[in-house]
């Protein structure tokens, strides 16, 4: 069987995995370490009047209780949002200061103010409990709407009205003009519910300083480790980079929440030069609800005007967004470039204006989550879409048919160019899997057992691999968005590459493998990927957005391309040939034609002996690369999903799912249905199960699995995965990524089917029982036939 | 977690002596309660007595109509029982649905109906079915036994040995779980014996599992879901929380309560 693109090779990562051999930071064990405890605060807004740590001191086993002031004391800087978004005045956006260790106020429950590190876990937790903080408790704003209320209490200084930006794009004018001389307009309310992300491994660090050498090492669960060394030496003063090293061993999912420095790490890697022990951390379950950054939180007020004949003529989106406490390392792009420029959706849009108001509140931060923006997107353009068809009579799939974008490459109002696209295929090609057409006697069939079945759709489209960097850094990006690669070819012609992607469970040890396996013609065995290790691996930005294969692969492919060079000039001085009669393939580099040839492993043999090569050719064989998309890669599909509902209880039971993707040039098959099967699960998570909920004084009423709804099997049906790829015109592989396009897609789909069958389309996420039940009482509706 | 002794005790007599001896000591069974409570730091006894080996409180005996358990037996030991199963199949059902396998294995009885949860399942059987709380000292019926959320008749350092009901003629348990927790959001136990027709609800009563004294009436005169068409259930009295308020829990106990009416036969 072909190992290479397309193949649906097993994974090689996996045998590890499975047998228990992973090596997570937490199963790093380091002589003289010790661990640390955070102490929390229990308030969402504080003053910081007094920490007693004298009781804590006194414990056993107790090295060192520390604090803010003393952080800061020792220069360690604050941690910092990544991306400047101006307001619509041209301002820029209002960042408050966020220490690792709170100073002098509290802004949500969670927010740590001193950190005690003992020998033992139990111990550091013990002493932690009697650190005695004295609060003056201040008023609280745990949500949007309270926060913007009048007389709201402030949660920094410097954002008045707790606003951080108040940010635009598009044509306000034309927009407003285009809706007032519509036929139609659709107006709806529509919030996207916040979320906890949830992987399987929480987060968790190890930092030990190295006296002798001045040098930090820091292993942590990151999605990026050389971004998390350039910020932590770079902003927080920890080290300067050739001082710090970070390795992000396996890391068991990230979800966007491991892309940013939390102030945990922050704190181990300096207490570890305040006690010279290795300080360890690894966060609980309860600590996770807490502080890791969380996901979504909009609300959001949206107009969409149609003509006569159904074509949209104008879109406007007001949005609130949800920062949280603090501005956590990206969370100012989520709301604003990786979510409103994602707002024509899968159609022709002539005129788009979107506004949107960022937030502080007294709650945990908010930053990227699977999918990051283009959820909130996708959610809102398809629910506006669905219900105009409804309002207007129109078949929802003809509506969307009508206005999708047919010609490539399509320039929308709001900065995206799409480059590629099927739309209508894929449209038709989950219909036919639905058999959408049959819908009416399913419905009939159900309605005669007592249930109410419905049947909704949405045609995502979202954009990944944000790129190029010019034109990122020209939107406020304090990063660029290129990917790095080195590709090694060994004395032996085993190959290393080193990437500057980081894989979380996306398999990358494999499709990476397969790609150079079928480049070069070798086994995939003979090929390892590494990764996750500053000193072993060129700085790269790593992995998040559905990056690594449209770009992180891409450098791979440069590399591999200046490989290829080198070995047909080595080859073709070996053989006396012209470099273009040679092949390569099969483990070999051979004369077409002939049965000259010389082994793939010769080649790189004759490299490092260098006893023949070209005359000037540098000895070795490995070349490395950075790659910067031209542009970014839009996945589309359109999901399908057929709910019934027990007007009874409220309970809804997915039927059928079906998922038609577009996600251009696919690697691994396998790998690609388990990105898309975690996706729509977490999708059905949003719209059916996930929610955190804050009460009015701050606390997290959801911050355990008794309360917080995480999926399970029995929640989700068989999934039905297609696909109807076309090519990306703007990569070398054709690739267009694939790990967020379930929960992309998934919400609006499931919203979509449920409010069919309830004929209720007030319905806001996540449909629990109760909420669907309540929204039949009170619209009075019945099962019917049709 | 603290730092805590452990014990094993052989019987209940130990057991109860262990813990007179203990500072400040708990009885541990399956520690499916326990064990994460102290992990959370909520509870910190200095001494654990565990009484999931005392070889008098294991064990499951059927004679006649009569059903004794054990305390220590775990919920996958009732669920298998084929016993039990012969002549009360609804509390094995019960059982076979509390938790997942782990918990199932290692959860028991007895802990749980010490334990009240507010939201457990076998509250509502013992009090549907009438059932006897037997512990080191005496007997108490379940109308007496549990006395609100997370409370119980039980003294300090009593100990249930067993449980003991008349297997009903019909009987099921109709169960609503938490979409998060899988505990009972609402869970109703209806049980019709010679003595009458016992309906008992878990999950949605706002002070712990309660009778439904209204069904019972109607049922008595129709076992019938049909019955149960006019039968309101009064939304104050129920829990409200993020997962569903009052009114909702209120439909649920009516609903459950057909459900479990029509499965019982
Ligand atoms: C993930 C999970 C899911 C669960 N789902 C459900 C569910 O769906 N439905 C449900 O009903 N329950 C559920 N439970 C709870 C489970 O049934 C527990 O087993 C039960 O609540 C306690 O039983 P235990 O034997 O584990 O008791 P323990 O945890 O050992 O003890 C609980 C309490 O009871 C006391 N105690 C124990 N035995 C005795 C005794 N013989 N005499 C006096 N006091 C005693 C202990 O001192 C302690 O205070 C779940 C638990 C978990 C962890």
């Amino acid at each position: 069987m072909s190992e290479g693109i397309g193949a649906p090779v097993k994974r090689k990562e996996d045998k590890r995995f499975t047998t228990g051999k992973g090596k997570y930071t937490d199963d790093i064990r380091m002589e003289n370490q010790a661990y640390a405890a955070f102490v929390r605060s229990p308030h969402a807004h504080a003053k910081v009047t007094n920490i007693d740590t004298s009781a804590a001191e006194a414990m056993d086993g107790v090295v060192a209780v520390l604090n803010g002031a003393e952080l800061t004391g020792d220069g360690i800087g604050n941690i910092i949002c990544g991306w400047a978004i101006s307001s619509k005045d041209g301002s820029p956006m209002n960042m408050g200061a966020w220490s690792a260790l709170a100073t002098d106020t509290v802004r949500y429950t969670g927010d740590a103010v001193a950190v005690v590190i003992a020998d033992s876990k139990a111990q550091a937790r013990a002493a932690a409990e009697v650190v005695n903080v004295s609060y003056d408790v201040l008023p609280v704003a745990a949500n949007i709407e309270a926060a913007i209320a009048s007389g709201a209490p402030q949660i920094h200084e410097n954002a008045p009205g707790n606003v951080i930006y108040d940010w635009e794009i598009g044509e306000k004018d034309a927009t407003d003009a285009a809706i007032a001389g519509a036929a139609h307009v659709t107006e709806m309310d529509i919030t996207n519910n916040r979320l906890a992300p949830n992987p399987m491994e929480t987060r968790a660090a190890i930092a030990t300083f190295d006296e002798s050498d001045d040098h930090y090492t820091l292993y942590t669960t990151s999605q990026n480790p050389h971004v998390a060394r350039l910020v932590l030496s770079a902003f927080y003063a920890v080290a300067p980079e050739n001082k710090l090293r970070v390795i992000a061993p396996d890391v068991g999912g990230g979800f966007g929440s491991k892309i940013y420095i939390y102030p945990e790490e922050i704190v181990c890697l300096w207490a570890s030069m305040k006690t010279k022990r290795s300080i360890k951390w690894t966060s609980d379950r309860s600590e996770a609800f807490l502080t890791d950054a969380h996901g979504r939180d909009h609300i959001t007020k949206a107009k969409m005007g149609f003509d006569a004949d159904g074509k949209i003529v104008g879109f406007k989106v007001s949005t609130k967004a949800n920062f949280g406490a603090y501005m956590s390392l990206f969370s100012s792009a989520v709301p604003t470039y990786l979510y409103a420029t994602l707002l024509s959706g899968t159609y022709n849009i002539p005129n788009i204006y979107c506004e949107v108001l960022a937030v502080y509140s007294n709650t945990n931060p908010v930053d990227a989550y699977r999918g990051a923006g283009r959820p909130e997107a996708s959610y809102v353009v398809e629910r506006m879409v669905e219900t105009a068809a409804r309002e207007m009579g129109k078949d929802p799939a003809e509506l969307r048919r009508q206005n999708f974008v047919r010609e490539f490459p399509h320039q929308t109002p709001v900065i995206m160019n799409y480059d590629s696209g099927d739309f209508e295929g894929n449209l038709d090609q989950a219909m036919a899997a639905a058999d959408w057409n049959g819908f009416s006697a399913r419905k009939a069939e159900a309605a005669a057992r007592g249930k109410m079945r419905g049947i909704g759709m949405a045609c995502y489209i979202e954009a990944c691999g944000i790129a190029p960097s010019a034109a990122v850094g020209s939107l406020g990006a304090g990063v660029g968005l290129w990917e790095s690669a080195e590709v090694r070819v060994n004395p032996v012609g085993t190959i290393e590459v080193l990437t500057g992607s980081h894989s979380h469970g996306q398999g990358h040890e494999t499709t990476f493998a397969q790609v150079v396996a079928e480049r070069f013609g070798v086994p995939l065995d003979s090929i390892n990927i590494v990764h996750g290790d500053t000193d072993k691996v060129q700085f790269g930005m790593g992995t998040y957005g559905s990056r690594s294969g449209p770009v992180g692969l891409s450098a791979i492919v440069k590399a591999c391309d200046k490989v290829e060079v080198k070995v047909r000039k080595i080859a073709a001085h070996l053989l006396e040939c012209n470099e273009d009669e040679l092949t390569i393939g099969d483990s070999q580099v051979k004369v077409e034609g002939t049965n000259k040839a010389l082994g793939w492993h010769e080649v790189g043999l004759a490299a490092y002996t260098a006893h023949n090569l070209p005359a000037d050719m540098e000895p070795g064989l490995k070349e490395g690369a950075f790659y910067d998309p031209e542009n970014f890669t839009f996945p589309m599909g359109c999901f399908i999903a057929e709910v019934e509902v027990d007007p009874e209880t409220g309970t809804t039971e997915i039927i059928k799912f079906v998922a038609s993707d577009d996600f251009g040039v696919i690697i691994n098959p396998m790998i690609v249905e388990g990105q898309v099967h975690g996706g729509i699960a977490q999708g059905i998570g949003q719209a059916m199960l996930e929610e955190v909920i804050y009460d009015d004084n701050g606390q997290q009423l959801s911050g355990s699995y008794m309360d917080y709804t995480m999926p399970r099997a029995d929640d989700l049906p068989s999934f039905v995965v297609e696909h109807h790829n076309t090519r990306c015109t703007t990569n070398p592989l054709g690739i267009k990524g694939c790990g967020e396009a379930g929960a992309i897609g998934t919400p609006p789909a499931i919203i979509n089917a449920i409010t069919d069958a309830i004929g209720d389309n007030s319905l806001s996420m996540p449909a629990t029982p109760s909420k669907v039940w309540a929204l039949i009482q009170s619209s009075g509706a019945k099962i019917a036939a049709e | 977690m603290h730092n805590t002794k452990y014990h094993k005790a052989g019987s209940a007599a130990d057991a109860a002596s262990l813990l007179s001896g203990a500072d400040d000591g708990t009885v541990l069974a399956g520690g499916q309660t326990l064990i994460p409570t102290m992990k959370a730091r909520l509870a910190a006894p200095s001494d654990l007595v565990d009484v999931s080996c005392a070889s008098d409180m294991r064990g499951i005996s059927v004679s006649g109509n009569t059903v004794t358990i054990g305390a220590a037996m775990t919920h996958a030991e009732v669920a298998g029982s084929s016993e039990v199963r012969a002549i009360c199949p609804a509390i094995c059902d019960l059982a076979s649905n509390i938790g997942d396998p782990a918990v199932r294995n290692r959860g028991t009885l007895g802990g749980s109906v010490a334990n009240n949860d507010p939201a457990a399942d076998y509250p509502a059987a013992m009090l549907a079915l009438g059932a006897t709380i037997k512990t080191n000292t005496r007997d108490i019926a379940a109308d007496d036994f549990f006395t609100g959320m997370f409370d119980t008749a039980l003294d300090e350092g009593e100990i249930i040995t067993s449980v003991s009901f008349t297997a009903p003629s019909k009987g099921a348990y109709a169960k609503f779980p938490n979409p998060a927790s899988r505990y009972a959001m609402c869970g109703v136990f209806v049980a019709s014996t010679d003595a009458g027709v016992r309906v008992a609800v878990t999950g949605a009563g706002s002070d712990g599992v309660f009778r439904a004294g209204d069904m019972e009436a109607a049922l008595g005169s129709d076992f019938s879901a049909s019955a149960l068409d006019g039968a309101t259930v009064d939304a104050g009295d129920m829990l409200s929380d993020l997962h569903g308020d009052g009114v909702y829990r209120a439909n649920l106990v009516k609903v459950m309560a057909k459900r479990a009416v029509t499965a019982a036969g």
